[in-house]
């Protein structure tokens, strides 16, 4: 199966956006991407084991949570799983305090790049 | 379905209506009628940015009588490569005052109502209220989950965008029976996870698209037609240019929109976010990292004291703009200890801070004893010490 690899974790997959994977099921699916790049395990997955909050994976277009067997559902050839992070874009928070403080610092306003 | 508004008498057309429009009233869809009711429809967009630059030119071309905006922002070069409803004349002005120009220049009987603000806890539900349809083009999660809650609370549909490098995500939040933004992600990232797009950079098309989908959507919500992107969320990736749909579901246990809410007013969304009060943010250590200004930096190599300066940006940054650091990109840190001195002080430096804070942290936890971060990266250098460095 196909594994999307969202933009934001592309630096911790050798630039990778997709994987295939040989895996029987959804967790398999995620150990295989996690062995083949370690660093993407703690963004995906928190120190008991479990997916992060703000992290979701679909199984084609369904949200694995809701799934009957979630992460122990089978998987086929055909099948594809993507990972959703969420994305804020834009300037850091911290940035924009900078400003609704009132600050007028030159450095403060040029740092409030917006979109 | 669809949440159009339906006010107890639509405003006529006038004969100027007719033939400015006049490309809506032959679609079935629109008609005189669905003119009518964009012409007293009112739109609140959150931000004039990326984003809110087409989803705010496109409504007032299409007819929607009142577009609201809020933006505390000033015009800066750096946003003329997507926010295309500034010009290079409006560096320094006022994004409100910008926006509002041209955006009557196009049509001059739209009213336009500025908001001077950052939206807060305080005054969201007050400036979301007049509001039929809420477009949500903010650019960081504190108030995204601000904007998703006070439409939750005040029962109005919120047209969501969000953009990052080549790719995008647009749905439609907060009606009646679909999921909330909340139901997709109940809690934010810790703050430093997810890269801004000031770090990770964004294609400056790609608000385009975003932007021109949720006003798409504003416009059919308000019509009354077709499927809104309601309980679906559509992933857009402009770099392989493909679009893919997902379902989202209403989750019974979501804490503001599900069965039993626990959040029923509105709350402090910087804390929600992980990040620390703004007094806090100034002192000098953050994490455990001490924080050093650029004048400081500057004193201290003036004064000929031994500092290790990382740059831990990329070649391509380092090679527009450098204050002669070790140049040592983020990801290569790792594996390259080795190169960096344990008995030095070292000073790790990015484009803003954010990098090199994350950096500096990793440092102390490898063992290095002397580690700062430099507040406000090179751009406060550019600013504050040498103008003579490229901003970027």
């Amino acid at each position: 199966m196909t594994i999307f690899i969202p933009t934001p974790l592309r630096s911790y997959a050798a630039g990778k956006d997709t994987l295939e994977v040989s895996a029987k099921t959804v967790s398999g699916a995620l150990d295989e991407l996690t062995r083949t790049f370690p660093d993407m395990r703690k963004h995906l997955f928190n120190g008991e084991g479990k997916l992060r909050a703000f992290v979701n994976v679909y199984l084609n277009d369904e949200d694995v949570r809701y799934l009957p067997e979630k992460e122990a559902t089978a998987v086929s050839a055909s099948d594809t799983l993507s990972i959703i992070p969420s994305i804020a874009g834009g300037r850091r928070p911290l940035e924009r305090a900078g400003l609704r403080r009132g600050s007028s610092s030159p450095s403060a306003i040029r740092l409030s790049i917006g979109w | 379905m669809a949440t159009a508004t339906a006010p107890v008498e639509l405003p006529e057309l006038t004969k100027d209506d007719l033939s400015r429009y006049s490309r809506h009233l032959i679609l079935p869809e629109v008609g005189v009628e669905g003119q009518r009711k964009l012409k007293a429809a009112r739109v609140l967009c959150v931000g004039t940015g990326g984003l809110g630059s087409p989803l705010a030119l496109y409504l007032a071309a299409a007819g929607v009588g009142t577009l609201g905006l809020v933006d505390f922002d000033v015009v800066d070069a750096s946003n003329l490569q997507r926010q295309i409803i500034h010009s290079t004349a409006d560096i320094g002005r006022k994004k409100l005052d910008s926006a509002e120009e041209k955006l009557k220049a196009l049509n001059p009987d739209l009213h336009v109502v500025k908001h001077d603000a950052l939206l807060t806890s305080a005054n969201a539900l007050d400036i979301l209220k007049d509001y039929d349809v809420i477009a949500d083009g903010t650019d960081n999660f504190p108030t995204r989950y601000l904007v998703n809650d006070a439409c939750v609370l005040l029962g109005k549909p919120n047209a969501y965008g969000s953009i990052f490098r080549f790719e995008g995500q647009a749905s439609v939040f907060a009606t009646e029976d679909g999921p909330c933004y909340r139901c997709l992600y109940p809690e934010p990232p810790p703050p430093g996870l997810v890269p801004s797009c000031a770090e990770g950079g964004v294609l400056g098309i790609l608000p385009g698209l975003i932007g021109v989908i949720q006003a798409t959507e504003t416009i059919k919500l308000i019509l009354g037609k077709g499927e809104p992107l309601i309980g679906r969320l559509l992933l857009v990736d402009a770099l392989n240019m493909r679009f893919r749909e997902l379902k989202l579901r209403k989750n019974p246990e979501c804490p503001v929109c599900g069965e039993h809410p626990t959040v029923t007013k509105l709350i402090d969304y910087e804390q929600f976010c992980g990040i620390a009060p703004a007094a806090k943010e100034e002192s000098a250590v953050k994490n455990g990292i001490p924080q050093i200004s650029v004048k400081e930096l500057k004193r201290r190599m003036d004064a000929g004291e031994d500092l290790f300066i990382l740059d831990v940006r990329e070649p391509f940054e380092y090679q527009i703009a450098n204050i002669g650091g070790k140049l040592m990109p983020q990801n290569d840190v790792p594996r390259r200890l080795a190169e960096i001195d344990r008995d030095r002080e070292i000073i790790v430096q990015c484009k803003s801070g954010g990098r090199s804070q994350r950096i500096a942290e990793f440092l102390k936890q490898a063992g290095y004893a002397k580690v700062s971060n430099l507040a406000g990266g090179i751009l406060a250098w550019s600013d504050q010490i040498d103008p003579s460095v490229p901003k970027y």
